[in-house]
């Protein structure tokens, strides 16, 4: 295809960008849209890959004492699916809108560190094939994602699994560090004149809050990743009970970066949410002092409530006093957030489009995940569901309910600002309908099962009604909503072929990123317009033309 | 531009003492009375611990005055105090290195107790983050003497400036918990 901008025309598809043409163009890139786009798609590959084990286990679990699977192997496939859905999927999905979005949205010409963005990617993908080459190193890691100590001692897990695993978390942990520290940076300098901090929008407010919790929270997995490796290969004991060592330190120093990896993994869909429920009611986002300020309460808290994954391990009862009444606290500003959203809806001329309905699903599902969370927080509830089915449905409502949904929300959101072309809203409606439905049925009952008394992590249980039956319901919504993602892949490539052209502003969104084009030039604005409140392209429409190009003079540079 | 790379390693710093905090207090839970084997009293000479670590705070001072000089341009002068900074640092990675030998040879291993895994995982943490300093130092020296673009080197010193003062404090801290506390 020949360059439109040469005839004066405006590129209305990724292929028709010279400067994104050719393999060594994405491989060699330091365009912010680029590694975004490259985040996103690896994301989306591993989705598909950590849904294909998800059906495995579904498949192993539909009948009691079945034996598609041997109890090894099982093993494997949960902790390959929980690592590759936490930090293969979710977290670079994130990082993908992240550093695409970031510098659009706050009129910048690329990120503060282009090359850094760069190695972040890269690093991510070198640790992601670095994990799944365990398979055929000699086995992969078998002791959950959050591979408990001592079992992930050289004396009971064998293989090199365990030391795969941890140093593709290390490297990718590195990553995660280098993309949060370049994503602050790009916010704190290189903002447009007029984007003072208090005109963010609310995805940019999200994003910088979560990559100081990155920052912070990252480097205490990896000092328990390099000492697990000690254990393992310079025989030291830090986690071997036996020699003096301590498997709790693990559980402390593990969950006091796993509990804000959790938000981590939520607060960036709150920032899509913030930005899809405004667009799509019609009105201004109700309390965004609110919302911006809330998430940084958030934050702090976040590294105060670990203890509460560890009720079960003996700890004295102040201290599991302490951290239940935190537990409980940091629901606080989540729900007034619910609130806020709802709020933004009420009374607003809602137009339900997929992106909508993805948004509004995350409401309904994530308050649900929320509210089984909360009762954790209670110790003896605590005690009597933890490590059950009860878990599995807390875990899934939150992450594929609340940040899937709410990511799903952003994708059909800006897939025209990232491509130029519209996915088929048809489509998205059965995609919609194929994964609210099956994920309900899927994980619904699983409260019930833990309720029940059935233990996650087990390869198989006795025939013992209605156990069988609760199951056998839940692995055929499974396959409903595995067809409900693959189904997003043919969306993306049937509408990247025949999609309709999007135009500059297909929802008419008021944040800098719909200010210019569909897929946006490599240096992203011809002018960036001025900024004088949070809605710069409300103001633009509704300003008498005479301001409008006055303002548009003004807005020229932007460095 | 300046702003920038400071800001950057400013925040590289922080996320750093979060991991540095960690093996720090993994080194204090493992330490106590009756642990099994040699420990920091019977096996750590504090004398020349000391010894060494005044060359690393020194350090920060011949690296605070190439920064000075640098900012008055006076590239032949810098040049000297950065190549000083790398000497000191040099210094103080030689004295861990023979308090290591020194270490081994009474067999007091990283895999021996859970003093030598905390206290050889900690130090040798912070060993690695000065021989990275001296690597940046050395490429700094080098521009510096090359008369390579002088703002830039100006930032690329500040910022390298930032590392360094931080990997210096951490070890402040270091040598207080371990020569100091747990030696008495
Ligand atoms: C098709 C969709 C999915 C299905 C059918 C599914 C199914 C399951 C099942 C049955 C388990 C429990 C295994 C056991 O304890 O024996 C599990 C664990 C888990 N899932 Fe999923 N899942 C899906 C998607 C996701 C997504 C999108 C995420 C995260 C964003 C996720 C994160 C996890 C985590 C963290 C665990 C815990 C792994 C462990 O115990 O170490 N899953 N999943």
């Amino acid at each position: 295809m020949s360059d439109p901008r040469a005839t004066g025309g405006v590129a209305t598809s990724l292929a028709q960008i010279p400067e994104y043409r050719g393999l060594l163009s994405w491989l060699s890139s330091i365009d912010h849209k680029q590694i975004g786009i490259l985040y996103i798609a690896s994301a989306v590959l591993f989705l598909l890959v950590g849904v294909a084990e998800a059906v495995l286990m579904r498949i192993q679990l539909m009948w009691p004492g079945n034996h598609f699977m041997s109890p090894g192997t099982y093993n494997q496939i949960f902790t390959m699916h929980g690592t590759t859905m936490v930090f293969l999927m979710a977290m670079p999905l994130l990082f993908g809108f992240s550093v695409y979005l970031v510098p659009l949205m706050i009129g910048a010409r690329d990120m503060a560190f282009p090359r850094l963005n760069a190695a972040g990617y890269w690093l991510y993908l070198f640790g992601a094939l670095m994990l799944y080459f365990s398979f055929m190193a000699g086995g992969a890691p078998a002791a959950g994602w959050f591979s408990y100590a001592p079992l992930t001692e050289g004396g009971y897990s064998f293989g090199p699994g365990i030391d795969y695993w941890a140093l593709s978390l290390l490297v990718m942990g590195a990553g995660s560090v280098a993309t949060a520290i370049n994503l602050v940076v790009t916010v704190l300098t290189l903002r447009t004149p007029g984007m003072s901090l208090r005109r963010l929008p609310l995805f940019v407010w999200m994003t910088f809050v979560n990559s100081f919790l990155v920052i912070l929270a990252l480097p205490a997995l990896n000092a328990a990743l390099v000492m697990i490796l000690a254990d393992r290969q310079l025989n030291t004991h830090f986690f071997a009970p036996e020699h003096g060592g301590s498997a709790l330190l693990w559980q402390n120093y593990f969950w006091v970066f796993g509990h804000p990896e959790v938000y981590i993994l939520v607060l960036p869909a709150f920032g899509v949410i913030s930005e899809v429920i405004p667009v799509f009611s019609r009105k201004v986002i109700y309390g965004y002092g609110f919302l911006a300020s809330s998430t940084v309460a958030i934050a702090f808290l976040s590294f105060g409530v670990w203890v509460h994954h560890m009720f079960a391990t003996g700890l004295s009862f102040a201290a599991l006093y302490v951290f239940a009444a935190s537990s409980m606290l940091i629901a606080v500003p989540t729900g007034i957030k619910i609130f806020n959203w709802i709020a933004t809806m009420w009374g607003g001329s809602i137009r339900f489009t997929t992106a909508m309905m993805f948004a509004t699903a995350f409401l309904i599902q994530f308050t649900a995940g929320g509210l089984s969370g909360v009762t954790f927080a209670a110790i003896p509830i605590d005690w009597q569901l933890t490590d059950s089915y009860f878990v599995v449905a807390h875990i899934h409502y939150v992450l594929l309910g609340g940040t899937l949904f709410g990511m799903f929300a952003g994708i059909y959101y800006w897939f025209p600002k990232i491509t130029g072309r519209l996915l088929s809203e048809r489509l998205g409606r059965l995609q919609f309908w194929l994964l609210v439905i099956g994920f309900n049925g899927t994980f619904a009952g699983m409260h019930v099962l833990g309720v029940l008394g059935m233990p996650r992590r087990a390869y198989t249980y006795p025939d013992r009604p209605p156990l069988g039956l609760l199951h056998l319901i839940s692995s055929s919504f499974a396959i409903l909503l595995a067809l409900g993602l693959v189904l997003l892949v043919v969306n993306v490539i049937v509408s990247l072929r025949r999609g309709a052209v999007a135009g500059d502003d297909p929802w008419g969104g008021w944040t800098l990123e719909w200010a210019t084009t569909s897929p946006p030039p490599p240096d992203n604005f011809e002018r960036v317009p001025p900024v004088r409140s949070r809605r710069p392209l409300w103001d633009l429409a509704h300003a008498p033309p005479a301001v409008r190009d006055a303002g548009r003079a003004e807005g020229g540079g932007h460095d | 531009m300046t702003e920038r790379n400071r800001l950057g390693m400013i925040l590289f710093v922080l996320s750093e003492s979060v991991f540095f905090t960690l093996l720090i207090v993994a080194y204090v839970f493992y330490h106590h009375p009756g642990a099994e084997g040699p420990s920091a009293a019977g096996v750590l000479d504090r004398g020349k611990a000391a010894g060494y670590s005044v060359a690393l705070l020194c350090s920060s001072l011949t690296l605070w005055l190439a920064g000075l000089s640098l900012r008055r341009r006076e590239q032949a002068r810098a040049a000297s105090w950065l190549l000083g900074t790398f000497v000191l640092g040099g210094v103080f990675l030689v004295g861990q290195a023979l308090e290591y030998a020194h270490l081994l040879r009474a067999h007091v291993t990283v895999s021996r107790n859970l003093f030598g895994a905390s206290f050889f995982t900690l130090t040798g943490f912070h060993g690695f983050h000065v021989f990275v300093g001296l690597v940046m130092l050395a490429i700094l020296a080098g521009l510096t003497l090359a008369r390579s673009r002088p703002e830039r080197v100006e930032a690329a010193t500040e910022a390298v400036a930032v590392y360094w003062h931080f990997v210096d404090g951490v070890w402040v801290v270091i040598f207080s918990i371990v020569y100091l506390w747990s030696m008495a």
